[in-house]
């Protein structure tokens, strides 16, 4: 800090740069205390996100007017195979919806039997992906839906096809969600063919998951498909994760090494929904919460 | 090319008056930083705003040191989502070092002064690093040494394009 004494005469010298540089780097700790332990800065993150919106728009909108241009001048001959593509597409579905709807009213009645609670509808909503970049040090996007229309950090994400992440900061107009493939991310699958619980973890590439701790003798088999548990209570239980696509036991090791394929495609996804589901029905007392996704 | 933008730059009073060319260079200095790359690129996305501060912390050290450092790691922070104060203290130590030798950077030829801001991208990204490190972010290395690689090898074309925005701001002002 002697940096702002020395001598004075010299007209370069910039005044009390040493000391402002010591505050500020202490108001700095300071801040990085208060948003690592709690959410306290949470009104701070807001009030400047709001700034940095327009930022984001500006950068959104040639990406946005590309898609659109692309849209306006699609030839009739490609409207017209999409429409018979979509067509067939929602007779598969609606054919598939048909059973459903039976095998929900099944599943109620049998719920009912056995004294569970009903499981309740999950509300979803499409959201945007902006096409801007944020955190290097996470896989992570932003969508263009904030606190405003109801979304809550640690909201679960999911595309057409299966999870996609879930909302780890709400700002007024947008929010940021972690891709399952961060290597901070850890899930709570089971495989759909017998229940086989055990947790996915993202590995930091965006086309992989791993299955750190399933023991050698498991039975899972590439292929499998593994959906989401509900414990762990952030996400709703049900949807589509990973397909499992290789499985390597080594007979010294504890565990098998196991990696699985995001079923969304993670990197291509343009929109999502986002789910408002109800509390997980759940009949462990007190199941892995993990309190960071609350 | 350093002596060009050199001259009467500590007698100005009016640094203050000739914010608007800064202001612009940071906002885009910002788009850039969250433009959307290619997976395969994007550790490799240089340090736009680092650069442009360090530049501008080097030409007008009374109006751009710390302070404005600070404030534009607090942007930078929120529109990352990392650690709120995170690039704010990161910014603020290497403009802090840039305006305390702003004399000597001024009269360094391009080349030693490319090495000297390939220090400073270091300690940057250093400094970053440390601080996920605390508060537990683990990433991959190439996070950290990419953006240090291309900022360097990009300085010596954004110290000629700013000089030129700087010496056409000033002329015409």
């Amino acid at each position: 800090m002697a940096a702002s004494r020395g001598n004075n005469s010299n007209p370069a010298r910039i005044p009390a740069l040493g000391l402002r540089t010591f505050a500020l780097i202490l108001l700095s700790i300071g801040v990085m205390y208060l948003d690592n332990r709690e959410n306290h800065l949470d009104a701070v993150r807001k009030t400047i996100g709001a700034a940095v919106y327009p930022v984001r728009l500006v950068v959104d909108a040639p990406v946005r007017f590309w898609q659109w241009l692309g849209e306006a001048t699609t030839s009739r001959n490609d409207l017209q195979l999409e429409l018979g593509r979509l067509n067939a597409e929602r007779l598969l579905t609606n054919a598939r919806l048909q059973r459903l709807t039976a095998l929900e009213a099944e599943n109620a009645r049998l719920r009912a039997l056995l004294d569970a609670r009903a499981r309740v509808r999950d509300e979803v909503r499409v959201a945007e992906i902006m096409a801007v970049d944020a955190n290097p040090y996470e896989h992570n996007l932003v969508i263009n839906v904030g606190s405003r229309d109801g979304v809550y950090d640690g909201q679960a994400i999911v595309d057409a096809n299966g999870v996609v992440g879930q909302v780890i900061r709400t700002g007024l107009m947008t929010a940021q969600a972690v891709l399952i493939s961060d290597t901070d991310h850890a899930l709570p699958v089971e495989v759909n063919r017998n229940g086989l619980r055990t947790i996915a973890v993202g590995t930091g590439e965006i086309d992989r998951l791993e299955l750190p701790f399933l023991p050698n003798n498991a039975d899972i088999r590439a292929g499998d498909l593994l959906v989401t548990s509900g414990l762990g209570g952030a996400f709703p239980a049900g949807y589509p994760v990973a397909f499992v696509n290789s499985v390597t036991r080594i007979p010294q090791e504890p565990f098998a090494d196991v990696s699985a394929t995001p079923a969304a495609a993670l990197d291509q996804v343009r929109e999502v929904m986002l789910i408002w589901s109800a509390p997980p029905v759940s009949d462990v007392p007190g199941d892995a919460e993990d309190p960071d996704d609350e | 090319m350093s002596l060009a933008t050199r001259k009467t730059q500590t007698m100005s009073r009016g640094d203050g008056g000739r914010r608007t060319p800064v202001i612009v260079t940071l906002v885009v200095g910002l788009m850039l930083t969250i433009m959307p790359l290619p997976d395969a690129a994007a550790p490799f996305r240089p340090d736009w705003l680092a650069l442009l501060l360090i530049f501008w912390a080097m030409q007008l050290p009374r109006a751009w040191s710390v302070g404005s450092a600070w404030i534009v790691g607090l942007i930078l922070d929120v529109s990352h989502g990392t650690l709120l104060g995170q690039h704010a203290l990161a910014l603020c130590v290497i403009v802090f070092i840039t305006v305390r030798f702003h004399l000597l950077m001024r009269v360094f030829p391009l080349s030693q002064l490319t090495a000297t801001v390939l220090a400073l991208l270091a300690l940057y990204q250093f400094l970053l690093f440390w601080i996920n490190g605390v508060a537990g972010v683990s990433s991959p290395l190439v996070a950290y040494w990419g953006p240090v690689t291309t900022g360097t090898l990009l300085w010596p074309f954004l110290f000629m394009f700013l000089s030129g925005v700087r010496y056409r701001a000033r002329s015409r002002g």
